[in-house]
C-alpha cells in the first residue's frame, strides 16, 4: 500500500480542484520524461537550433553590416548594424523555437507517436502534459538565449549590463508563442495545414522591423506590424540590449503577458474538448 | 496491493519449484463466479454517440473483483469505445459508469491510478530505452524512484525482457513490444487491467507466451477486462464475456455456457467447392439441428458430428473435405449476428 502513496496524494489533490479531470499536479513527470528523451536523441536538433540565429548574425550583421555601417539605436545613439539586428534575431529565434516545439513536435507526438495518448491513460491530466511541455520548451529557449547572448558578448555587440535581461525577456517571448502554438496545433489534422503556420511566420520574420526600422513603412502598414506579436519582441529586446527604456517597454511586456494568458485559456479549452470528449 | 505485486514473482518461482501443478483453467474460472467479491466495474445503460453514429448502444454489465471479463465482437462493435469510457478518456453520452465506486469522468486521474491500460496499438515511448519506458511511465503516476527501480526490474523479469533492459524500443519484436506494453501497464500495481486486442498481429508462439503471462496476473487477483475478436483467446482467458455487435450486447455468459445455449455440441464443416457450397443447402435439409451456408464452406450444427456426416454420405453427397469439431464462440457469434467475427 505504502508504495502507492505518491500516486494517491497527487490524485486526491486533483479531486479537490476545479480542473480535477484535467490536472493532477504532476507536470514534473512530463518534464522528467523530456529531459530523459533529450539526453539520448534530440541533442543534434537542439544544437542546430542554437546555430541558426548565429549564422544569420554572421551573414547579415557582419557581412551586410560592413556595407551598412552604423545605424541609429532605440535611444537615438549610433550602434553597429550587427548590434542593431542581434536582439531582433534573438526574438525571432525565441519565436521559432517555441513554434517548432509546439507545432511540429506536438503535432508529431499527438498524431503519430501517440505519446500523449499513453500519458493520458495514467494519473496525468491533459493540463499536466501541457504545462510540462511548455516548461521544457522554455527551458530550451533559456539555453538558446543564454548561448546567443554569450555570442553577442564575444562579438562585442553588448554595450550595457542591462543586456543580461534579454535572456529572461527572450523566455517571455517564447512563452507567448508556446502557449498559443499548442492551442493552434490542436486544430491541425494534416501536414498541409501545418504549412499554413509557416505561411504566417515567414513574413512576420522578415517585416517586423527585424532588419530595418519601422519608419520605412507607410503609416497604415506600421499600425499593422505593430499589432503583430514579433514586432513587440524585437523592440523589447532591442531596447533592453542597449539599456534604453521608455513607456513603450511596458507595453511590449504587457503585450506578451496578455498573449500568454489568452494562449493558456485557448490551450486549456482545446485540451478539454480534445481529451474529455 | 503491494502484496499482490510481490507475489507476482513468488508465484512465478513457486510454479517452477513446487511439484504440485498450478490451477487449471477450469478451476480458476469457477472462482470467477464468487458472488462475495465486490463489484469493481459497474456500467448501466452506457451509451456513446458520435454525431449520427451510435458506437455504444445502451449496454449494462457488472464485473466483480478478480474476474476475467471479455468483450467479444468484430471490429467496430464498440469495444474500444467502451474501454476508453472506462479509462475516463472518452465521455459517455448517457448512462452511468462506476469504477471502484468512482465516476471516471469526474475522477479521471484517481480512477486511472488503479487502472493498467494496454491499448490496441502499442504506444511505447520510442525516444526512451526499454527500462526507461517503465520508470518514466511510473513517474506519470507520481510514484517515487525508490519504488520504481526495483519494480521495473521485477516487471522486466516478468515480461522476459531483462536482457533487453537497455535496448531501444524499436529494436524489439512485435511480441516483445506487446509484453513491454503489458509490463508497463503493471507499473502502478493496478487492480484492473484493460487489454484492448492484446494479441492481434502476433504469431502463435508470441500469443501463447502472452496468454501465459496474463494467466499469471489473473491468478494474482488482477481483474482483467479484455476485448478480442479471437474466439480462442476469449475461451482461454475469459471467465465471462459479453458478445457485442453494433454497440449492443447480443449475449452474456461464460464461454462454455454461451456455446451450450446458442450452439450445438459439435459442428460438421463441409466443403463442396466454391460453386456448389451455395446450392448444396437444399440437398442437406434435415441433417443436424441447423445449417449455415458460408461462401467457402457449409456448417451443420449437430449433437453428434460423425452421425451427421454419415447421413450426408448416405444421401450420396461427396464433400471435398469434411471436419467434425467442437462448437466455438465463433459459432455463437455467427448464430447471434448472422456474420463471421473476422471479416
Amino acid at each position: 500500500m505504502s508504495v502507492l502513496t505518491g500516486g494517491h496524494s497527487a490524485t486526491d489533490l486533483a479531486r479537490e480542484r476545479k480542473f480535477g479531470p484535467l490536472y493532477s499536479r504532476n507536470a514534473k513527470a512530463v518534464v522528467g520524461r523530456g529531459l530523459m528523451a533529450a539526453k539520448s536523441s534530440t541533442w543534434l536538433v537542439m544544437v542546430s537550433g542554437f546555430f541558426e540565429p548565429v549564422l544569420f548574425l554572421l551573414a547579415m550583421g557582419v557581412g551586410m553590416g560592413s556595407i551598412v555601417g552604423t545605424v541609429q539605436g532605440p535611444g537615438g545613439e549610433e550602434i553597429s548594424y550587427a548590434a542593431y539586428i542581434a536582439p531582433a534575431l534573438l526574438a525571432v529565434s525565441a519565436m521559432n523555437g517555441a513554434i517548432y516545439d509546439f507545432t511540429w513536435n506536438v503535432f508529431f507526438k499527438m498524431n503519430f507517436a501517440k505519446l500523449y495518448q499513453g500519458m493520458l491513460y495514467t494519473s496525468l491530466g491533459p493540463l499536466d502534459v501541457a504545462i510540462g511541455e511548455i516548461f521544457l520548451a522554455l527551458l530550451r529557449g533559456l539555453l538558446y538565449a543564454t548561448g546567443f547572448t554569450a555570442v553577442m558578448g564575444v562579438m562585442g555587440l553588448i554595450t550595457s549590463w542591462w543586456a543580461i535581461l534579454v535572456i529572461p525577456a527572450a523566455v517571455l517571448i517564447a512563452f507567448g508563442f508556446a502557449s498559443f502554438g499548442m492551442g493552434i496545433t490542436s486544430f491541425m489534422k494534416t501536414f498541409q495545414q501545418m504549412d499554413w503556420i509557416n505561411f504566417f511566420l515567414l513574413p512576420m520574420f522578415l517585416f517586423s522591423a527585424t532588419f530595418y526600422p519601422l519608419s520605412v513603412y507607410p503609416q497604415v502598414i506600421q499600425w499593422f506590424i505593430q499589432a503583430m506579436p514579433l514586432w513587440h519582441g524585437v523592440e523589447l529586446l532591442r531596447q533592453i540590449s542597449v539599456g534604453s527604456f521608455s513607456p513603450a517597454t511596458a507595453i511590449h511586456v504587457g503585450y506578451y503577458l496578455v498573449m500568454i494568458a489568452l494562449g493558456i485559456m485557448l490551450t486549456t479549452g482545446r485540451l478539454r474538448q480534445l481529451f474529455l470528449k | 496491493m503491494s502484496a499482490g505485486a510481490t507475489s507476482l514473482l513468488r508465484v512465478h518461482n513457486e510454479a517452477i519449484r513446487s511439484p504440485t501443478p498450478s490451477p487449471t483453467p477450469s478451476e480458476s474460472s469457477q472462482s470467477g463466479f464468487d458472488m462475495n467479491r465486490p463489484t469493481v466495474i459497474s456500467a448501466q445503460n452506457l451509451t456513446k454517440t458520435y454525431g449520427d453514429l451510435t458506437a455504444v448502444d445502451n449496454i449494462s454489465f457488472d464485473v466483480p473483483a478478480g474476474e476475467s471479463f471479455g468483450l467479444l465482437g468484430p471490429n467496430g462493435a464498440g469495444k474500444s469505445t467502451t474501454m476508453k469510457m472506462i479509462g475516463g478518456v472518452s465521455q459517455r453520452t448517457s448512462g452511468t459508469l462506476s469504477i471502484m465506486g468512482l465516476d471516471p469522468e469526474s475522477h479521471g486521474p484517481e480512477v486511472r491510478a488503479h487502472l493498467g491500460v494496454v491499448p490496441q496499438q502499442d504506444n511505447l515511448d520510442e525516444e526512451l530505452k526499454v527500462r526507461e519506458n517503465l520508470i518514466v511511465y511510473g513517474r506519470y503516476f507520481g510514484l517515487p524512484l525508490s519504488y520504481l527501480k526495483p519494480k521495473a526490474d521485477e516487471l522486466l523479469e516478468f515480461a522476459q525482457l531483462t536482457d533487453k533492459a537497455n535496448s531501444k524500443v524499436d529494436a524489439l519484436s512485435g511480441g516483445m513490444k506487446r509484453r513491454l506494453t503489458i509490463a508497463r501497464s503493471l507499473i502502478n500495481e493496478p487492480r484492473i487491467l484493460l487489454l484492448d486486442e492484446p494479441t492481434t498481429g502476433l504469431d502463435p508462439q508470441a500469443r501463447h507466451i502472452l496468454w501465459d503471462r496474463l494467466f499469471r496476473l489473473k491468478e494474482n487477483g488482477v481483474t482483467l477486462i479484455l476485448t478480442t475478436h479471437y474466439m480462442d483467446e476469449a475461451e482461454q482467458l475469459c471467465d465471462r464475456l459479453i458478445v457485442v455487435d453494433k454497440g449492443r450486447i447480443m449475449a452474456e455468459g461464460s464461454p462454455a455456457n454461451l456455446i451450450r445455449e446458442h450452439s450445438s455440441r459439435e459442428v460438421l464443416e463441409l466443403r463442396f467447392g466454391s460453386e456448389r457450397n451455395a446450392t448444396i443447402g437444399v440437398e442437406l435439409q434435415g441433417i443436424g439441428e441447423r445449417l449455415e451456408t458460408l461462401p467457402d464452406r457449409v456448417l451443420i450444427y449437430a449433437h453428434d458430428g460423425e452421425a451427421a456426416l454419415e447421413q450426408v454420405t448416405a444421401r450420396g453427397l461427396r464433400p471435398m473435405t469434411s471436419l467434425v469439431r467442437r462448437s466455438s464462440l465463433e459459432d455463437v457469434f455467427l448464430r447471434l449476428t448472422g456474420r463471421s467475427l473476422v471479416d
